[in-house]
């Protein structure tokens, strides 16, 4: 309810900011910039411009160096004009506080490993917005940091996409708190949304796919959101670290696949609440380590490898009303000891009947297999999968359970899918 | 080699074969599991990844005990032809195919209308379609050559039916036993290469692992799997897996025949 609250008054906020700042942009002058004109040049534009100016920048290329945005200026691009980075230099460099910087297409950022080079960077700003920009072959996409009370929305960033190590994240974040982060693309890039030291900050609506590490990697963010985005055939999958009362809802998280590849990693999580995503044909749905009283609930697991692997230092997670269909396996673990605890889950593999016809089935649903044991053990035994012995082997196991943890098991599996 | 008369066998082996209707009941089988897969599972993939469990469950249980009992059978109708100037190879290659052609046609008129009529041959799954339906008849030549070869070694029929059993058993279960036994001895060597060499020594093992990657690759990919889907998901490794199977039916085929050649009947 916290956390509702939370979005709320960030929005609130962010509507007045928003009706502040086109009040004060009306005042203000209007200076167009365009590539035949007198004033072709929009660091000039800029440095003319008085604070609550807009900057109107017409179609056409423009080869400037790093463009310093030092005043709080309204930047509007007409017809996507191309702001070129010739392979080499940042393109903007955003300082002051309620800045707009809308409709520009950024081109070429070099890649350099002496700084964290990027199309947009805003250091130590307010109340900036950066909506409906295209991002073409940047290092880094748009870089915050030490930055609060911004909205990002509506853009598409896409990666040259060469190695992990030549590459920069699409949308990177540090130091930040009270960020929106609304309907963005993001493809190619090393990380498709990094954050790192980031509170009180929320993902909605995005698409980051195809990205050479993460789609989502986040540490020591506490207190954000992430709600209905899509992460989609990363090399590596989601991965968020050392973080408290994180809220994850209506994701999806599909096609990651490969060796240690996750849907979602969750390292050193707590608190958080992971309700209502979609993981689908990843070969790791959730991939809990560390991570201490989380909540998991109506979430499907869909033709996953393991849907769930959750380790023994994993602590008092709470697995409820999640649907595990078509999974090799449906959940793993590496030790007989463990205290999370799963009720009121439906199991495709669960073979049990209710007799009493209320919904749940009559005996518990154990769904530890021994063969995900060995395989935990021996990773190479998994080409053993669906061989008759192994088979043999489960069925025993299931009658007389000596190996698998008894006390892991769902005590109320649900008859039909939630 | 005459072919004619190879055709001549295969006629009067294929009269007695249908006569016995069994033929018919292992189509229908397969008639009936795929179908009821398909209705029950929904998806494609899954009815296939049921079928596969099956095919590589029963297939090679049914060609070696029915081979075995064939070539027994057979004896008499053998003696008789033998008595006249027939060469020996042909009359072998006569039998051989009298009993693998029904019993993989079976299985691919059973198992292939429902997959036909879902679309399987069309849609997403066609690979695993077709490599499931090849394999179910290499396994059908390989184990049927085995039976034959076993039918030829034992001339007493009760011993030659339990070392048929038995090898079944072998390669289903047993085998995958000290597979297990060898990786958990062995867990602090990287074993995907030897593992890889093992699953190619079994044929069973070899259609699963071939089937289960066009299948289930989401599990196998997992961790050290990548090593398998290179190796499997190429057409290079499809290739030499289908390439393994089709060893696995020539040499216990040409051990029979030489083995055949040789025996006084």
């Amino acid at each position: 309810m916290h956390r509702v609250l939370c979005a709320r008054r960030l929005s609130r906020l962010l509507a007045l900011l928003v009706a502040s700042v086109t009040v004060t942009g009306a005042l203000g002058q209007h200076v167009v910039v365009s590539s035949e004109g007198p004033l072709h040049s929009i660091g000039a534009a800029i440095r003319q411009a008085q604070p609550g100016d807009s900057i109107l920048v017409l179609k056409g290329v423009y080869n400037e160096p790093t463009i310093l945005v030092d005043k709080a200026v309204t930047i509007i691009g007409k017809d996507f004009p191309v702001l070129d980075g010739k392979g080499e230099n940042q393109i903007m460099t955003v300082v002051a506080d309620s800045v707009t910087i809308q409709g520009l297409e950024f081109r070429n950022v070099g890649v350099t490993f002496v700084e964290d080079r990027a199309a947009l960077k805003i250091d130590g700003a307010a109340f900036c917005r950066v909506e409906d920009n295209r991002i073409i072959d940047a290092y880094f996409g748009i870089y915050l940091a030490r930055t609060s009370f911004c909205r990002l929305s509506g853009n598409t960033i896409q990666g040259s996409g060469l190695t992990e190590t030549r590459s920069g994240n699409g949308i990177h974040l540090w130091y930040s708190k009270e960020i929106e982060i609304v309907s963005n693309e993001i493809r190619g890039h090393r990380d498709g949304i990094y954050f790192e030291f980031v509170e009180d900050s929320a993902v909605i609506d995005n698409i980051s796919e195809s990205n050479l590490r993460y789609g989502l990697h986040f540490m020591f963010s506490d207190r954000c959101t992430y709600h209905s985005n899509v992460f989609r055939a990363n090399d590596a999958g989601v991965a968020v670290m050392y973080s408290e009362n994180v809220e994850m809802v209506g994701n999806r998280f599909e096609h990651n696949w490969g060796s240690a590849v996750f849907g979602l990693l969750l390292k050193d999580i707590t608190d958080s609440i992971i309700d209502d995503n979609v993981f689908v044909k990843n070969t790791i749905g959730i991939y809990a380590e560390g991570a201490n009283r989380n909540v998991f609930e109506h979430n499907d697991f869909i033709e996953n490898g393991w849907a769930v692997k959750i380790m023994a230092n994993a602590q008092d997670n709470w697995f409820t009303h999640n649907n595990f269909i078509d999974n090799t396996f449906d959940v793993a673990t590496n030790s007989r000891h463990h205290s999370s605890r799963f009720s009121k889950n439906h199991w495709d593999a669960y073979q049990g009947y209710d007799l009493d016809r209320d919904g749940y089935g009559d005996i518990p649903f154990h769904p530890v297999r021994l063969f995900s044991l060995i395989v935990e053990r021996t990773e190479t035994s998994i080409l053993l999968l669906r061989s008759l012995f192994i088979q043999v082997l489960d069925a025993v196991e299931h009658t007389l359970p000596s190996l698998t943890p008894d006390t892991l098991a769902d005590e109320m599996p649900v008859m039909v899918r939630l | 080699m005459n072919l004619r008369a190879v055709a001549k066998v295969i006629k009067y082996e294929w009269r007695d074969i249908f006569r016995s209707r069994w033929t018919l009941l292992y189509a229908l089988f397969f008639l009936v599991t795929t179908e009821a897969l398909f209705r029950f599972t929904g998806s494609g993939a899954k009815a296939l990844l049921g079928l596969s469990s099956i095919v590589l469950v029963i297939i090679p249980l049914v060609s070696i005990v029915f081979g075995t009992i064939y070539l027994y059978n057979a004896r008499p109708f053998t003696e008789l032809l033998l008595a006249q100037p027939v060469n020996r190879a042909i009359l072998f290659y006569g039998l051989f195919a009298g009993l693998t052609l029904p019993l993989s046609g079976s299985f691919l008129i059973g198992a292939g209308i429902p997959i036909v009529l879902r679309g399987g041959l069309v849609d997403t799954h066609m690979t695993a379609a077709l490599l499931m339906t090849g394999s179910g008849v290499l396994l059908t030549f390989i184990f049927v050559a085995l039976a034959f070869f076993i039918a030829l070694r034992f001339e007493d029929r009760l011993r030659g039916l339990s070392v048929s059993v038995l090898l079944w058993i072998f390669f289903s279960v047993v085998y995958d036993g000290l597979v297990l036994v060898i990786v958990s001895v062995f867990a602090n060597y990287p074993l995907e290469k030897p593992m890889l060499a093992l699953m190619i020594l079994n044929p069973i093992d070899l259609a699963r692992v071939l089937l289960l990657l066009n299948l289930e690759a989401s599990a196998l990919m997992g961790y050290t799997g990548a090593v398998f889907e290179q190796f499997f998901g190429s057409l290079g490794g499809v290739i030499t897996a289908i390439a393994g199977l089709v060893v696995w039916v020539t040499v216990p085929l040409i051990a029979s025949v030489w083995k055949f050649k040789r025996k006084d009947f």
